[in-house]
């Protein structure tokens, strides 16, 4: 007996695969943790090459730059990219590396399908990014692809319309691993209500795409259908209906910007009570928020719809439940200062991304509220109004939320301390750079700018130009993140398990070496 | 959250043999940790509430030092077995969702034509309703018409607005041009502003209610005989009646 | 604290300033009840969110000067408060339910249509509007001016702020009475616009096969620019819109000169033009409607508009031309002729085929114009 668990045991203690093909065929969740991370930073430069495509054009008035056709390639393809090449994947890794160590599991509970979940990603984005080069170019209808616009698109609609299943398909692949990990994997001791709020968070995120990414597939394959099958789901011809595709999309887009941004509260939630040496204020409540929130998500989608003629019984009903929405999140953000609330900070680069995200996130949070109101989105709906709220949620909420995360977990993954000083210098760099691009933006739309134009009168000149300035700073800002990361991973001062003074309570990661072995918990910790 | 790696935790029972030879397995209850890197299904046999796995197949790594801490589970078959189970619930539910995806496209016309809203009018004939006519009661309705996508049809109604009472029928022209050497095909569509007042109108003759023929540089004239319910609410005075052509001569060809 | 005193002074004087102000910061109050309801409930809720705001953030900063460990001090270890998280549950909702009550009533008035004195049929094509009076017999379409269009083309070279109201102007405006209640009737001929004057308050999205509506009584005469507001397509950005309110005297006026007009265009099909008046005529045509894909100067843009210059239709069989002006082309050229009338028709192909070096030496005249197959 002992030489058949001898043997196995020899066989079975073998670190990381060696050469490129370790990747291609990890199933270890801390590597593809990193796989989902890589590609999300690579996309987050592609997306953000687009953009500043897009601010160079608007620059100033008059075209200077791109035909109107590609520059609104450039903005469907920004917002695609963005989405789901950039924030989802990166939140995907987060979950990957993290909630198996935050939960005392050894790995994800389906490691094979993990790595099937990951690699499908960097093919379904190139299938998109194929589409720049066909005949008639990407899509051009906007990441929303309304008919009947989207129908007159070219040869690219079909791949588009494939890629984007791709990218649902590994969404919701990755969302049940997260599922049954949780549920099935804890420790002993790790009740439900004694996960990490980041668990949590991506716990209730992933429910949310089950729910949606499949309603979102059925729309594209009902466009990809009435485009070449002859049905008339989205034609009045045929007895359909433009604004149907507008209710399926929608019931899938609101949920998936809350997809967006829910794992950020639970990152900001980790950070917080460790800068703080306190712990996180009103657990219980932070989970039922989110559970509201995420609830509250599924019954609000038509208010992306105020302006196409609703009933106003709809249009009511619609502002009632949006608004609704603002008390969960205010529940957050107030649990959040108190947590800060006399505890003794410091501000290391991860809290700093940390307190700006729930400042510059509740800017966003307020012109959402601002819209929820119907009357008043007659005027703010496709202005730039829009454009600033969301990028102020999706960049100083998401991006910030993801960047921060990297910081916090660097010296984890890497076993060194990242550069303080240049992470600093990303982070003002950063802020100053993203309020000086988005803020202008509100006044641009109150003013009377459409969105998703590439020219515009010449009253609207001087906040654009103000816009697109720090558009490109913050453009090249990434770029001192990109070496950060870079010189962690190849040294730096030595991290140690904690990494930050006190951690160890306030997650299962910090009790862990620094880098994290390549096998975690193979021995369960008991939670008391 | 407290946390503390424990070592004061039951051992599993060593894999042994006893004097005469026979297996002694572990004795695995549900909940106990035993560990098994391959997920290789193994033999069990249940004796009472117990699960014996078979020691012998080196998928379980028993601990014959008997160290401290429980050695981990990864994928043995209670847990694949849960697993499992919860894997196809939720792949049940995403699939169920992608047919929800589907079946809102009938369920949302059902909850536009029970609720009247969105402004879909009735695409069948209505036989005659025998209302009473309100004469106190004066509506104005007003006809638009037009053409989608720019079909050559000269496409117009007889008369831009008129005065009617509810429950009365009327029946008002529309005149159809082809202006092309061709024969062309043609589908009207019917929509109400505001969208609340769809419901309370009804035609018992419409040429939107079939596909319409059109012979080259031919006049059509086709009426629309209708009646508007007089239970239609009291703050509803006007109301709009729009009529889109659309080409469907390709759709036809096929 | 006598700084931050003032300093919390100067940021209110600097809020209170703009949120006055009448250039390009703020929401425009503009010329009806709805608009000017919808400016007010903006303010309130901006200024809710405002205090809000103070309150949050006074917060976040007093805890980040003060609660530092570089000060010293030892972390408190309270985590929860039930009392507390019911308190900040409870006042949000009530001061959401001080915001629903006013926006409600605005959107009733905001959707009421009924008792207009007129109705006006607005159709979104692309990319131009269509405005019919119902009542009067007026039918137009409205596009981009000539001036803005030539300065927009990429690579023009022409100082956009040398173009009055660059990218806000047509050539022929919505023209309505003030005073008057308006009842907008709107439907889309190709894919969803959206018809916005920031003026009026309010934005309504056109939809092919389905149409929608909105009012708007507006109090004083003026011009009020606006712009389409859902992607269309290439030109979603270069389809605006201009609507002139005159007194109810001079919007009789207009309306007498506009059916004028009409028996006049209808009357100048039947005349015979020379070459020159034709490709005068022609050029502005041409510049109006067809430079914004096929370029001022003819050669349309390589892999997307094909160009005029050379183009064996320009240059080949009249009735193919004909053809492909009036009833369009696949999927991105339109049809003209509903958009154009015949002169205009005759004057842009006789253009056509003789720039650019094309010299095809025909003429066509308005006679001619008849619907092919």
């Amino acid at each position: 007996m002992s030489s058949v668990v001898a043997t196995h045991d020899e066989h079975h203690d073998h670190g990381p695969g060696k050469g490129i093909l370790r990747w291609v065929f990890t199933t270890n969740h801390k590597d593809i943790g990193t796989l989902y991370m890589g590609t999300a930073l690579v996309m987050f430069l592609v997306g953000g090459v687009m953009a500043l495509i897009i601010r160079a054009e608007l620059f100033s008035p008059g075209m200077q730059f791109v035909d109107p056709m590609f520059f609104n390639q450039m903005t469907t393809l920004h917002a695609l990219v963005m989405v789901f090449g950039a924030v989802m994947p990166a939140f995907a890794g987060l979950a990957n590396w993290m909630i198996p160590m935050m939960i005392g599991a050894p790995d994800m509970a389906l490691p094979r399908l993990n790595n099937w979940s990951f690699w499908l990603l960097p093919f379904a984005l190139l299938l998109l990014a194929s589409t720049l080069f066909m005949e008639g170019g990407a899509p051009a209808a906007g990441w929303t692809l309304y008919p009947p616009l989207v129908l007159q698109g070219g040869a690219h609609l079909p791949f588009a319309i494939f890629s984007v299943h791709l990218l649902g398909i590994s969404s919701i692949m990755a969302a049940i691993n997260i599922i049954v990990t949780v549920f099935n994997m804890r420790a002993p001791g790790m009740t439900l209500m004694k996960m990490p709020l980041f668990v949590w968070t991506w716990v209730i995120t992933a429910f949310l795409l089950i729910a949606i990414m499949p309603v979102f597939a059925g729309a594209v394959t009902m466009l990809l259908t009435d485009k070449f099958f002859g049905t008339s789901f989205f034609n009045a011809a045929g007895g359909g209906d433009p604004v149907l595709y507008q209710h399926l999309f929608w019931f899938f887009g609101h949920p998936e910007v809350y997809v967006l941004i829910l794992p950020s509260f639970g990152v900001v939630s980790q950070i917080i009570p460790t800068f703080a040496r306190k712990p996180l204020f009103g657990y219980s409540s932070m989970v039922y928020a989110t559970a509201s929130i995420g609830f509250l998500s599924f019954i609000v989608w038509a208010h992306h719809q105020y302006t196409v003629g609703m009933p106003i019984e709809g249009e009511l009903y619609f502002t009632y439940a949006t608004m609704l929405i603002a008390v969960p999140t205010g529940v957050k953000v107030f649990n959040w200062i108190s947590t800060m609330w006399k505890g003794a900070m410091t501000f290391e680069t991860p809290m700093l991304w940390a307190i700006a995200f729930v400042a510059l996130f509740t800017m966003g949070g307020f012109t959402g509220l601002m819209m929820s109101i119907s009357p008043a989105d007659l005027q703010y709906h496709d202005t730039y109004f829009i454009v600033a709220h969301f990028h102020y949620t999706l960049v100083t909420g998401a991006v910030f939320a993801i960047i921060a995360a990297t910081y916090y977990w660097l010296p984890k993954w890497t076993g060194h301390m990242y550069d303080e000083r240049l992470g600093k210098l990303h982070f003002w760099l950063t802020t100053i750079s993203v309020n000086l691009t988005f803020f202008p933006q509100h006044f641009l739309g109150l003013a009377g700018m459409p969105r998703r134009i590439p020219d515009y009168a010449t009253q609207f000149a001087e906040f654009n130009a103000w816009s697109s300035v720090g558009a490109f700073v913050f453009g090249f800002s990434q770029l001192i993140f990109v070496y950060v990361i870079i010189k962690a991973v190849r040294g730096g001062e030595k991290a140690t398990d904690e990494v930050w003074e006190g951690a160890r309570e306030h997650g299962l990661e910090w009790t862990l070496p620094s880098p994290a072995p390549y096998h975690t918990w193979t021995t369960a910790p008991e939670i008391k | 959250m407290d946390v503390a790696i424990s070592g004061t935790l039951p051992h599993l029972d060593d894999c042994a043999r006893d004097q005469i030879g026979n297996e002694v397995v572990p004795v695995l209850e549900d909940g106990d940790y035993a560990l098994d890197y391959y997920g290789y299904s193994k033999k069990e046999r249940t004796v009472g509430n117990r699960h014996r796995s078979h020691c012998s197949d080196a998928l379980y790594r028993c601990d014959p030092q008997g160290n401290d801490g429980i050695i981990r589970t990864v994928n043995n078959s209670e847990s694949r077995k849960v697993n499992k189970r919860l894997v196809w619930s939720i792949v049940f539910v995403a699939v169920g969702m992608f047919g929800f995806g589907f079946a809102l496209v009938p369920l949302y016309n059902v909850f536009c034509e029970v609720t009247g809203l969105n402004g879909k009018v009735k695409t069948e004939a209505v036989a005659d309703a025998g209302y009473v006519v309100d004469q106190s009661r004066e509506l104005t309705i007003e006809f638009i018409t037009s053409v989608n996508e720019s079909m050559p049809l000269a496409f117009r109604a007889e008369k831009s607005k008129m005065k009617i009472h509810p429950g009365q029928y009327y029946t008002v022209k529309f005149y159809a041009e082809n202006t092309t050497d061709r024969k062309m095909i043609g589908r009207a569509i019917p929509s109400v502003a505001p969208g609340v007042a769809s419901e309370y109108l009804s035609k018992a003759e419409c040429f939107c209610f079939s596909e319409q023929e059109f012979e080259p540089h031919k006049l059509r004239e086709m009426p629309v005989r209708f009646v508007i319910d007089p239970s239609i609410p009291e703050n509803v005075k006007d109301l709009t009646l729009s009529y889109t052509f659309f080409d469907i001569t390709d759709k036809n060809r096929n | 604290m006598n700084k931050i005193r003032r300093l919390l002074a100067g940021f209110g004087l600097v809020l209170w300033g703009e949120s006055h102000a009448d250039y390009a910061l703020n929401l425009t109050s503009g010329v009806t009840e709805v608009s000017r309801d919808i400016h007010d409930l903006h303010m309130l809720i901006l200024w809710i969110c405002v205090a809000i705001g103070v309150g949050v953030y006074g917060l976040m900063i007093y805890s980040i000067v003060h609660h530092r460990k570089s000060k010293g001090v030892v972390p408190a270890q309270f985590h929860e408060n039930t009392k507390l998280e019911i308190v900040w549950t409870i006042i949000p909702f009530l001061i959401l339910l001080g915001m629903a009550i006013p926006a409600t009533g605005v959107m009733i008035k905001a959707y009421d249509t009924s008792g207009a004195d007129m109705t006006v049929k607005v159709t979104g094509y692309q990319w131009k509007w269509r405005y019919e009076y119902l009542d009067e017999g007026i039918d137009f379409f409205s596009t981009l001016d000539a001036k803005s269009n030539e300065a927009r083309q990429l690579g023009a070279n022409i100082d956009p702020t040398s173009v009055p109201n660059y990218l806000l102007n047509v050539d022929n405006p919505l023209v309505v009475p003030t005073n008057k209640k308006i009842r907008f009737l709107f439907t889309g001929a190709d894919v969803i616009h959206s018809w916005w004057v920031p003026d009026l308050g309010w934005k309504k999205d056109t939809i092919p096969g389905f149409v929608t509506d909105g009012w708007a009584k507006i109090e004083k005469p003026g011009v009020y620019r606006g712009q389409c507001t859902e992607l269309c397509g290439r030109d979603h950005g270069f389809m605006p819109i201009v609507v002139i309110a005159k007194t109810n005297e001079e919007y009789k006026q207009w309306v007498a000169e506009q059916k004028a007009k009409s028996e006049a265009v209808k009357a100048e099909a039947t005349k015979n033009f020379s070459m020159d008046d034709l490709m005068a005529k022609g050029r502005e045509v041409y510049n109006s409607n067809c430079a914004g894909c096929h370029q001022t100067n003819g050669e349309g843009i390589s892999g997307t508009f094909p160009p005029i210059k050379g183009s064996p239709v320009a240059t080949g069989p009249l009735a193919e031309h004909l053809n492909v002006v009036l009833k369009g082309k696949g999927e991105m050229m339109p049809a003209f002729e509903d958009s154009l009338n015949p002169v205009e028709l005759a004057a842009v192909v006789t253009y056509q085929r003789n720039a650019f070096g094309n010299n095809k030496g025909d003429l066509v005249q308005p006679s001619e114009i008849k619907p092919q197959h």
